[in-house]
């Protein structure tokens, strides 16, 4: 351990600027990918699918096949791998990141679309920039595929509901032979306008010594 | 039009005093038939009324008097007829408040019902009665309080609570200590610095101050309620002033009887301080408790209550009032317990009771606390004149100071720690309201009231500095509120209604940040949520929910209720209002499906949504549909205690009527925005047409439904030409053209039905409010009439959109 501190100190440098992470998340995070992993230097979806606390969530596989999706990893590819190394794991996670104190407006829009981003792609599995819906109605089929018959048939009549609407709210005079494609990332911004999700989707990552505690330290 | 409204205003502003003439002729009356009443019947004590002709005659053996025809017993009625008559003063001041607009948006309702009270107040003591102890404790809390605690309990939005109970615990526990200690503090050592002075401020001990400084420091729940609803803040600031504001009872319940108890004694002891905070523990602990528990059994009762659907709302209140009676055997918090009790059976027992039921709980809860409220500002006045005062001027300016200076203090310095551990910090801006927002109340002076005299020989000093506070916080700072909320540009609340795709994000996140913990690897609230919920859905549910409700996910239940609300919006307005969005437009199903090609005829998307439900549902609404359309046939059935058949929608009624004259006038708004904007104005309709077509109903009913239609047939301005023709001819078209489901046309056509007879009684109920917006608005152009009769039809003053929300939410 103590032979490759100084490595591992810049390498976590480097990923730190990268993800906003503090050493300390990353260095929690790394413990987590390594146990996940099996030591391993790269992670598989068999990885995630056997931890048992996420054997009961309904999106389960969406969540999982986030990680491997490259459009979450801040570069322009398209499509999914197999195997993510800890550098792709962490830049997944940073989407989840929330905003402190100090997060200017424009930061705070960036963040939010950022955010918005990530789960337009959960949404949007064929990656051609819309959410259409055959896409909308599986995610609502995975969302309620817990609650057994009934979910799954109404599933779609909430999918068709909550289709209807977006269509509504954001082309209000629409003749009968116009054909809404499906949701573009502008109508999904808009429907989510009142979810304020720059500050609701976040989860607090686990540190002993956080990025907001040492503000505080400073300024006292 | 003008001349109209000025028509009304005479009327509406005279009902204050009409109604404030009207009692002081009851009490000039009540004076002079005392002496009346009690000469009448000399004889009569209290105990024999029921048997009172029976008694009469068996005296009138020996006194051979005529038999009276008729006596007047005042006696007999005095405590009820008093009681009504106050609480019909409560609910025409109300009334008159509300029928002048104006005023209202300057003072706060609170401040103008105080003002009230003090003029009845004062009235009283002129015409030389004993004022009655209106605000005495007992009346107080058993009565008044208990409703306005349940409906803020009942209706208490848990995800914002719970996602900041600690911000909220923190200012109601450490706040309200700091609060307390702070100004009982410094209020005995300015007591004792004038020396010079040989006041009576002197003879206060540190404990009384104590006391005092706990009685005074706690924010009120009632005044901040009626403070609050008024100024619209948005959701995060509302729940942490309000929820200070329930929760620091805990903390003032303790105070008040530890100070209580040692001011007698004297000495306090590390172990009192020790015995102090077991006792909040016990307090707060102990209340949640209870109230849970009731709750939990109010939710288990209403499973089996499908069978005598009328008194379901009634386990509501009893339960929650045992609840709070319960907990205040043991001095535990009451209002925790009503608070707790509230939030836990609300979930179940909607689940569980009729719709009907529902509608009534929220309406009786809303009326029970708005006149509850009501009367509490009324009494705060009268017993202000009614108190014996010991004014002293060092003793009240600086109680006055030291509460607004330690609130300051108090919030600023909490939100610097509380900051530290929240995502979503408190800006400056947020501080201040948080700050101003701490009003005091009739809380405070009921516990002021019980004190007791030969404990504290301060207590009628305490009383008016209460009382000052008290009219400072809800005067000063409840007016001042208002403007400076809109000076600092504080974020509103968001009216807009939970769109489905909001809901369905709204579970979709939270399934992904549970996720997204587990693979992180640790249990942050997340996953001790989700635990939660799942026990909830695995245990608790099965037992509390009847049938197969128990089992329904959150996501559909919400679109049920949706799609419910949206089946009796189209039943009352026949017809036109789609999905929940409040943007009238055209798109429909055909618009997103992509298999299927356009069906020939446009397809409205109102007929639609019944075909989509599930069987159960489906009957439910055709019943709605069903028994809407025999309303007049029900109405002659005869009545039956246990059930109630007919009124299918007569208790949601106004205000459905109220949302869619709303609705349709939007419509019209933007319809016309759109057609009229640009294409030359359609000739005007002659006044006897309007006046024809109204009557026919069918404007009023279908129109949403041939607009879209008239705009479907393409943007080309021809066919706008002829829509005012085909609106004049009182024919239905409605297509039915939904290939898949051939439910729709049953369905579609008792809905048609039901609108047809709709419009027919609605149009006679028009007919006499038309004669004159006719003949203002001829000149202009062929759409201004209709407009202005709608504007007169309306019902009420404006919806009250806060009503429907707890239905939808």
């Amino acid at each position: 351990m103590g032979a490759s501190q100084t490595r591992a100190e810049h390498q976590y440098q480097d990923l730190a600027d990268k993800t906003g992470f503090s050493f300390e998340q990353i260095k929690n995070l790394f413990q987590r990918f390594q146990q996940l992993s099996g030591n391993e230097e790269t992670i598989s979806r068999a990885n995630l699918d056997s931890i048992p606390a996420l054997a009961n969530n309904p999106i389960r596989k969406q969540i999982i096949g986030a990680f491997f999706d490259k459009r979450n990893q801040h570069q322009d590819e398209v499509g999914s791998c197999d195997q993510i190394g800890f550098e792709q794991f962490l830049m997944v996670m940073s989407h989840f990141r929330p905003p402190n104190l100090r997060t200017t407006d424009e930061e705070k829009e960036a963040m939010r679309k950022e955010k918005l981003r990530f789960l337009f792609n959960m949404h949007d599995s064929d990656n051609d920039g819309t959410i259409t819906l055959a896409e909308y109605r599986k995610v609502v089929e995975e969302l309620l595929s817990k609650s057994g018959e009934i979910g799954q048939e109404t599933a779609k009549a909430i999918a068709d509901a909550a289709m209807l609407e977006v269509a509504s709210i954001n082309v209000p005079n629409m003749g009968p032979e116009e054909f809404y494609e499906g949701i573009t990332f502008e109508h999904f911004e808009e429907i989510l306008k009142g979810l304020e999700m720059e500050s609701r989707m976040h989860i607090r990552f686990l540190d002993v010594d956080t990025s907001t505690m040492r503000c505080g330290k400073s300024q006292s | 039009m003008p001349a109209k409204r000025d028509s009304h205003s005479p009327a509406g502003k005279s009902l204050p005093e009409r109604g404030l003439l009207l009692l002081i002729v009851l009490v000039l009356l009540q004076g002079s038939v005392l002496p009346l009443g009690a000469a009448s019947s000399p004889n009569t004590s209290r105990n024999d009324y029921v048997d009172n002709p029976q008694v009469k005659v068996g005296k009138s053996n020996y006194t051979k008097k005529a038999f009276p025809v008729l006596t007047l017993d005042y006696h007999h009625i005095q405590a009820p007829f008093e009681i009504s008559l106050w609480i019909l003063l409560a609910s025409l001041m109300k009334l008159g408040f509300h029928l002048i607009p104006r005023l209202s948006g300057i003072v706060p309702e609170s401040c103008l019902l105080i003002t009230v009270g003090l003029l009845v107040g004062g009235l009283i003591k002129l015409a030389g009665e004993d004022v009655p102890p209106v605000l005495d404790s007992r009346l107080f809390f058993l009565c008044l309080l208990p409703p306005i605690i349940l409906d803020a309990g009942y209706f208490l939005p848990i995800r914002p609570f719970m996602e900041n109970l600690g911000t909220i615990l923190m200012f109601a526990v450490v706040g309200t200590l700091w609060n307390a200690f702070f100004i009982g503090g410094l209020l005995y050592a300015v007591c004792q610095i004038q020396p010079a002075n040989p006041s009576i401020l002197h003879k206060i001990e540190l404990l009384p101050c104590l006391l005092f400084g706990s009685i005074i420091s706690a924010v009120d729940p009632v005044a901040v309620l009626a403070v609050f609803e008024e100024i619209h803040i948005n959701e995060l600031l509302h729940i942490l002033v309000f929820g200070e504001s329930l929760l620091n009872d805990a903390v003032t319940v303790v105070l008040y009887h530890l100070f209580e108890e040692y001011s007698g004694a004297g000495t306090v002891t590390v172990l009192d301080c020790f015995l102090g905070i077991i006792s909040f523990l016990v307090v707060a602990i102990g209340g949640v408790l209870v109230g849970v528990i009731y709750g939990l059994l109010a939710a288990f009762t209403s499973r089996f209550t499908s069978h005598v659907r009328v008194i379901e709302p009634l386990f509501v209140f009893v339960y929650a009032y045992m609840a709070y009676l319960s907990a205040e055997v043991f001095h535990l918090s009451g209002i925790m317990a009503l608070i707790a009790c509230g939030a836990t059976m609300r979930p179940y027992v909607e689940a569980n009771i009729s719709h009907k039921s529902h509608t009534t709980v929220k309406y009786f809860l809303k009326m029970w606390s708005s006149v509850s409220e009501t009367l509490i500002f009324i009494f705060l006045g009268v017993a202000t004149v009614d108190g014996p005062h010991h004014w002293n001027w060092t003793f009240v300016t600086v109680t006055v100071l030291l509460c607004l200076v330690s609130r300051v203090i108090g919030v600023v310095g909490l939100t610097y720690v509380i900051n530290k551990f929240r995502i979503v910090k408190l800006t400056t801006k947020d501080q201040f309201i948080i700050a101003y927002g701490g009003l005091r109340g009739a809380i405070a002076f009921s516990l002021g009231f019980l004190l007791k005299k030969d404990l504290f020989p301060m207590r009628e000093m305490f009383l008016t500095a209460i009382i000052t506070v008290v009219f400072f916080t809800v005067f000063v700072q409840g007016m001042t509120i208002q403007p400076l909320v809109e000076l600092l540009a504080v974020k509103k609340k968001q009216e807009a209604k939970r769109t489905i795709n909001e809901e369905i994000h709204t579970q979709f996140l939270d399934h992904l940040l549970t996720g997204i913990e587990d693979i992180c690897g640790h249990y942050g609230h997340h996953h001790w949520k989700d635990k939660l919920n799942r026990f909830n859905k695995k245990y608790v549910k099965k037992c509390l929910i009847a049938g197969e409700r128990s089992k329904e996910p959150q996501l559909i239940a919400f679109y049920h209720k949706m799609e419910f609300k949206q089946a009796i919006e189209m039943v009352e307005s026949g017809g036109g209002f789609k999905m929940p969005s409040a943007m009238p437009s055209t798109v429909s199903m055909q618009n997103i499906q992509p298999k299927k090609p356009p069906p020939a005829k446009p397809v409205e998307k109102a007929e639609k949504a019944p075909s989509q439900l599930p069987k159960g549902r489906e009957e439910e609404i055709r019943k709605i549909l069903r028994s809407n359309l025999q309303r007049t046939r029900l109405r002659l059935r005869s009545y039956n205690r246990h059930t109630l058949v007919a009124d299918p929608f007569e208790d949601g009624f106004d205000d459905l009527l109220i949302k869619k004259q709303k609705m349709i006038e939007l419509e019209k708004k933007i319809k016309d925005m759109n057609n009229y904007l640009t294409v030359p104005a359609a000739p005007p309709d002659s006044p006897t047409m309007c006046r024809a077509r109204l009557s026919s109903g069918k404007d009023t009913d279908f129109k949403p439904a041939q607009q879209q239609k008239g705009n479907k047939t393409g943007p080309d301005p021809q066919s706008y030409r002829a829509k005012p023709e085909s609106d004049s001819v009182p024919t239905i078209h409605v297509d039915l053209a939904s290939p898949q489901s051939p439910d729709s046309v049953n369905v579609m056509d008792e809905f048609r039905r039901a609108g047809q007879q709709r419009g027919g009684e609605r149009g006679e109920e028009d007919q006499g409010l038309m004669m004159r917006p006719h003949k203002t608005g001829e000149g202009a152009d062929g759409k201004d009439p209709q407009k202005l009769t709608r504007c007169l039809s309306d019902p009420g003053p404006s919806a009250d959109e806060e009503e429907d929300q707890p239905f939808l939410a």
